[in-house]
């Protein structure tokens, strides 16, 4: 069951990757990465229980972290053009728009 | 837990997978113009790497891999990406088949050398006879830790860890003293002068010209 499911997901990281390859918008690749990431903390989890060693959930979870800071990152590029904006507006001034 | 990955047969096939997409990824990298893809391809060469030293256990490679690799150079690449144009320019026909064949040539080498490697896990190789041995056999009982390389960096070279990451963060933060955050930085002072307005349909020539003027 387990390593039914872990070819499912590697079948699903191969479908991404031709997304990112042949995607015609900037995002749909940011989409098909952020997916990409997500399907590696899955197999990642699921690799632990194929392979007798559960401990690999510890680093499934920093995937997860490392996934959803880099897709912020990506997003901000395009929205500001720059990284130095910050993400929340401080109050009254216009965050962003330089 | 008896599926079809049970066994060596299926770890063998999840890194055939793993390493076909990591060609796959590689050989798109290398053809693409699409900056911006290829730097997208870059962070997926990235995770599938990491999710492959997992497999072939090297745990902390992994972890570097995916916190340097995917997090890190991805930001770092679309920064440099901010500098310059959003596609490569197009190459001459044949213009590579020289790094080409110096590719092959390594590669065909480095295939040899492999002939003389030990397999994964061979308990008769040399790295896993002596110091190597001598730390299996002592290293449940002394941290438990069930990762010997884990235990080793963390628990008996914990303070050269410590103090590798105490030198890594010292130089993080004197480049950011350095280059300075926010309103101060150097990336704002270069926008304020005018050298380098916006960042779009420049090319790389072009900034690399006014960087040497300034």
């Amino acid at each position: 069951m387990t390593a039914a499911a872990l070819i499912a997901i590697l079948l699903g990281m191969v479908l991404l990757l031709i997304r990112t390859l042949i995607g015609p918008t900037l995002y749909d690749r940011v989409l098909a990465v952020n997916s990409f990431g997500t399907k590696t903390v899955l197999a990642l989890g699921l690799l632990g229980y194929v392979m007798g060693r559960p401990e690999f959930l510890d680093i499934a979870i920093l995937y997860a972290m490392i996934n959803f800071v880099s897709t912020i990152a990506i997003l901000k590029f395009f929205r500001y053009r720059s990284f130095q904006v910050p993400l929340v507006r401080r109050g009254g001034t216009q965050g962003g728009k330089r | 837990m008896t599926g079809v990955l049970e066994g060596d047969i299926g770890i063998a096939l999840v890194n055939i997978l793993l390493l076909a997409v990591l060609f796959v990824v590689a050989i798109a990298i290398a053809r693409l113009r699409n900056l911006f893809a290829i730097v997208m391809l870059s962070g997926i060469y990235s995770l599938v790497s990491a999710t492959w030293y997992v497999v072939v256990d090297a745990v902390d490679v992994a972890f570097t891999e995916a916190a340097v690799g995917a997090g890190m150079s991805t930001v770092v690449l679309l920064g440099a990406m901010l500098l310059t144009s959003r596609t490569a320019k197009p190459d001459k026909k044949f213009a590579r088949l020289g790094p080409l064949l110096v590719v092959i040539a390594t590669g065909v080498m480095l295939i040899y050398a492999t002939v003389d490697l030990p397999a994964l896990g061979d308990p008769d190789s040399a790295v896993n006879q002596g110091v190597g041995l001598t730390y299996m056999q002592i290293n449940w009982a002394d941290t438990g830790i069930p990762n010997v390389v884990t235990s080793v960096l963390a628990s008996y070279r914990g303070f050269d860890t410590l103090g590798e990451t105490t030198v890594v963060f010292l130089a993080g933060l004197a480049v950011a003293l350095l280059l300075g955050f926010g309103e101060r930085s150097l990336a704002e002072s270069i926008k304020r002068e005018g050298k380098l307005p916006g960042s779009n349909g420049k090319s790389v020539s072009e900034t690399g010209k006014e960087e040497d003027a300034s």
